[in-house]
């Protein structure tokens, strides 16, 4: 639970990240990407991770539908809107704003 | 996702819940297919339970699920206790039902603001005065004069309006002969404009049309008597309607809603006060006055504008020459030591607000306490069915439900029961005031209101509702939500604390039944003895028509047509007199006897012909019947408490014949020539009063026959049915050409039922919820007994078992609800006395405090007490000891 108390509040903000460049993605890919492009540094527990696609999903800011996988199985795939996207601009610069609050705190303490 | 498909999640919750677990499985096969270990993929998800439900509550809107399944819960509950279930709703129904018609009524009647502009500062006059027999009367009407003087003194302030009753009227659209009733109402130029109203059709009256006596023959009709009487015809401008001796022209309709200021008649026509010869005449108060005030007077101009106007009223009355001639100076200032008065006029005025304001005053509180003795029931009913459920609702609090939830659980079940009962109640409602009004007035003159199912009943409707929810719902629940689930568990807490309750609410409920029966049993027996009062007069084959002759025909003229009547087959004996018995009309006359000033006791009187007295079966004591050579000013007959009244110094047995009178002071002299019993004339609520008759032969000054303008024959027919002779007899009248018309056609027998309509209606409706009272509180009574009984099972066998006679065990399961009835009982009684002095003014014969009318409502629910309490009792007799004992 500690890995993914280290992302509360920035789940949001990585899955909206990831969707905006690759979208239609599922949950695990999802999941794998946030993995990979952060070095496998950063890591979205699933327990936390579907519930919060959903509660995004019901906030408006993604969008999902169930596709068919060449395996014959069907995944639920998920888009970002415009809001979505919206939300992504409001979010990052919220990052960047506390970022450089830390590393500030960080240099001159 | 959206509220809306959130709500509808909720109601595809199984394929919700199945996508869930097909989107986790995917990502776990993903996982195990990219080399992660399927043990430790499981364990990174957690409780896939708990998955679920977090992405669940998400994706569905969660209190509406709850509600949902609490919903599908009680039905099911109310489901399983069918017969209990109907019977709550069956009662609620009934008891909402009632409660939404009388406040219907009472909105209609009383409260409903009439449709007019600024009806909030409309306020209506009237005059606080020491009435005729000593008593303090109020008297909302005015003459024409007076009125105008009060306009002009407070012109500034306020603007007066005049408007009289609407008067059922013969009136003729086309020839004489062709005569109709319409409710014809006169009212000063400047009401239609004061109260914003505009036409329909046409031009209204305006201030122009009220200048001057009798030279604007203008009429405006109603919308509603355009619609009903002529389906809209644009073409009515321009006729012209036959009223008494005047013509008038229709110049225009009124506004769609507005049926006049008297709440309960629906005017049809509007006429100009000044189109009326009253209007000139000092001491005809014909008329109400509204006072409108101004834009930007406050209410608080209203106490001195009042001073003011008695100012100005008391000039009017003193300045009278010919008022009070003759009278003494005592009586003199009694008339004149008037105080006005304003009241709210809002929502219009009328009789029939008088009359019925106590009246539904009364129904309103026993509608209301049979609704809460059903409630009492209902909710007895689930606290007994969430005292079974104890067990169950420990076992959900100690497996983690919220308390909040289980108090949801039953509220909505109380929801559920009430919406259902206010569902049927609408229904009934909507059927039942329209009924109850049909019985306020006779039935050839009914009361009309407007009653809209607007905002305002719905708004009654829905808060009523929601009070009975929480009425029903919320002890329960607090109940339930009490509970300890350890105690409960454990084989139940105190288990007599439901019962505790249900004892109190015994109590509640037979103090309401025991006061609505009170109250209905003296509306009936008012009614009984109203109707029961003996008349002295015959109501037997009695027909009589209601005469009209115009400008007036020869006394000779009239006697004429009482022959030709006598001689038809059928007829027994006919006569004529001014007006019918217990007609609703009296007019008073002062008495002065050798000449003295009139004493301050007025008496009424009656014209009739000779051989009247005989076809009423009224005897004659002593002295004789009228002659046709009798006239009035000359021969009199008068009644027993005339001559006690006017002739004290007569001894019993002494009669008063050759005695005479005058009616006021330098007036001619009647010699009495009859004495008759007495009767009730006009009101059979009011005691006897001095009456005399004189012959309808009146004669002016040089004993010259004066015409009669309006007379009713009396006719006693052979046949049963009076009114079979009716069209023979309106025939032979007609034939005569003699310019006597009959206007209308009623019987004896209906004047006298007419007379108790209003006691009938209260009666009937008083009888009928003190039954429906009674019924609750004996299935309530009913119930709670066998509860107790089922409940204390192990206890009574138990005492059985160790040798408790039979009358132990009556007394353990009888004793408390007995001394619960007794204290309800006395505390209906008490709160009964206090109701009855709000509406004393409908009894009749009887006080609160008669011994019979306390006697009769404690013996009702004495009986009703045994016969609920038997199957109890008789249960708890009949518990086998070994078989409870075994059962342990």
């Amino acid at each position: 639970m500690a890995k993914t108390d280290s992302l509360q509040g920035s789940l949001d903000l990585l899955v909206l990240k990831i969707l905006s460049r690759r979208p239609r993605l599922h949950g695990y890919a999802i999941m794998a990407a946030i993995a990979s492009t952060s070095g496998e540094v950063l890591r979205a527990e699933e327990g936390s991770l579907y519930p919060a696609l959903y509660r995004m999903e019901e906030a408006g800011w993604i969008r999902a539908e169930w596709v068919k996988k060449e395996t014959g199985r069907r995944a639920r795939i998920y888009e970002l809107t415009d809001a979505g996207n919206e939300r992504l601009g409001a979010e990052e610069s919220r990052w960047q704003s506390v970022s450089f609050a830390i590393n500030r705190v960080l240099r001159e303490a | 996702m959206s509220l809306s498909s959130r709500i509808v999640n909720v109601f595809r919750s199984e394929r919700l819940s199945r996508e869930i677990d097909e989107e986790l499985q995917g990502h776990i096969d993903e996982a195990i297919a990219s080399g992660r270990d399927p043990q430790e993929v499981r364990r990174a998800f957690g409780s896939p339970l708990r998955v679920r439900e977090a992405g669940y509550s998400v994706r569905a809107a969660g209190w509406l699920e709850s509600l949902v399944a609490d919903t599908k819960f009680g039905w099911r509950q109310l489901w399983r206790n069918k017969v209990a279930s109907a019977a709550a709703i069956l009662s609620l129904a009934l008891g909402i039902g009632s409660c939404v018609a009388a406040f219907r009524l009472i909105d209609a009647l009383l409260w409903r603001p009439l449709p007019i502009a600024n009806s909030s500062n409309l306020f209506v006059l009237s005059r606080k005065m020491v009435g005729l027999y000593g008593k303090p009367v109020e008297d909302g009407y005015w003459s024409t004069p007076d009125f105008k003087l009060m306009r002009d003194a407070v012109k500034d302030q306020a603007d007066l309006i005049a408007v009289s009753d609407a008067d059922r009227t013969d009136i003729a659209w086309s020839s004489d002969d062709d005569i109709e009733k319409a409710h014809v109402a006169y009212v000063s130029g400047n009401m239609f404009p004061l109260f914003g109203l505009e036409p329909a059709l046409g031009r209204l009256l305006g201030p122009a049309d009220d200048r001057a006596l009798g030279l604007y023959p203008y009429a405006v009709i109603s919308w509603d008597y355009w619609n009903h009487r002529f389906g809209r015809d644009p073409g009515i401008l321009g006729r012209s309607v036959h009223i008494g001796d005047q013509s008038f022209e229709i110049i225009g309709v009124g506004p769609r809603d507005f049926t006049g200021t008297e709440k309960g008649t629906v005017t049809d026509v509007f006429l100009p006060l000044s189109m009326n010869v009253m209007a000139t005449e000092d001491r005809a108060d014909w008329h109400r006055v509204f006072v409108m005030l101004k834009p930007g007077v406050s209410a608080s101009a209203l106490e001195p504008m009042r001073q003011h106007l008695t100012a100005v009223n008391h000039a009017f009355g003193a300045a009278c020459s010919t008022c009070y001639r003759g009278e003494t100076k005592a009586s003199i200032a009694r008339f004149l030591n008037q105080s006005l008065a304003f009241n709210p006029g809002g929502a219009g005025i009328s009789d029939l607000q008088k009359e019925y304001r106590r009246l539904l005053g009364a129904l309103g509180l026993m509608v209301a306490l049979v609704l809460l003795i059903a409630c009492v029931n209902v909710s007895n009913m689930m606290t007994a069915q969430a005292a079974a459920r104890a067990q169950e609702m420990a076992l959900r609090i100690s497996i983690g439900a919220g308390r909040r939830r289980l108090v949801q659980l039953i509220l909505v079940q109380s929801a559920l029961l009430s919406m259902i009962s206010a569902a049927l109640a609408a229904f009934f409602a909507a059927w039942s005031a329209p009924f109850v009004l049909g019985l306020v007035n006779p039935p050839d003159n009914p009361a009309r209101l407007d009653l809209p199912a607007d905002w305002r009943v719905l708004l009654f409707g829905l808060g009523l509702t929601v009070l009975i929810v929480l009425l029903l719902g919320l002890l329960p629940a607090l109940r339930a939500s009490s509970v300890r689930p350890v105690a409960a568990l454990k084989g139940g807490e105190d288990p007599h604390s439901p019962r505790r309750l249900m004892r109190g609410a015994i109590a509640l409920q037979v103090a309401f039944c025991v006061l609505v029966l009170f109250l209905s049993s003296l509306f009936v027996t008012s009614f009984q003895r109203l109707q029961n009062r003996p008349l002295g007069f015959s109501t037997d084959r009695l027909l009589l028509l209601q005469s009209t002759a115009g400008k007036g025909q020869l006394p000779i003229v009239w006697a004429q047509t009482v022959e030709a009547l006598r001689a038809v087959p059928g007829v027994d004996s006919a006569a004529v007199s001014g007006w019918p018995l217990l007609g609703r009309i009296k007019i008073n006359s002062d008495i002065s006897v050798n000449g003295a000033p009139p004493s301050p006791t007025p008496a009424f009187f009656l014209n009739v012909s000779p051989g009247w007295l005989s076809t009423m079966k009224i005897p004659v004591i002593a002295g004789r019947d009228f002659r046709p050579q009798d006239t009035s000013p000359g021969e009199a007959i008068v009644n027993e408490t005339f001559v006690k009244t006017f002739f004290p110094d007569l001894n019993p047995g002494q009669d008063p014949i050759g005695r005479t009178f005058q009616r006021g002071v330098n007036e001619p002299v009647n010699k009495i020539v009859g004495v008759t019993p007495d009767i009730p004339d006009h009101d059979l609520r009011e005691p006897n009063r001095a009456l005399f008759f004189v012959p309808i032969n009146t004669v002016d000054g040089k004993s010259a026959p004066s015409p009669v303008s309006f007379a009713t024959f009396i006719i006693h027919t052979e046949a049963k049915n009076p009114l079979a002779m009716a069209d023979s007899l309106r025939q032979v009248i007609a034939q005569r050409h003699n310019g006597i018309r009959v206007s209308n056609v009623t019987t004896q027998l209906d004047l006298v039922r007419d007379q108790t309509v209003r006691e009938r209606l209260i009666a009937t409706l008083a009888a009928f919820f003190a039954g429906v009272a009674l019924l609750l509180a004996g299935v309530g009574l009913y119930a709670v007994l066998n509860y107790s009984v089922l409940q204390r099972r192990r206890e009574i066998g138990i005492r059985m078992a160790i040798g408790s006679p039979r009358t132990g065990i009556v007394r353990l399961v009888t004793l408390d609800v007995f001394v619960m009835i007794a204290l309800g009982a006395s505390a209906g009684l008490a709160l009964g006395f206090s109701a009855a002095r709000y509406v004393a003014s409908l009894f009749y014969q009887v006080k609160a405090t008669d011994a019979e009318m306390i006697a009769l409502p404690a013996c009702a629910i004495l009986v009703t007490a045994l016969l609920a309490t038997l199957p109890a009792v008789l249960r708890a007799l009949r518990t086998n000891p070994t078989e409870i004992l075994r059962a342990e």
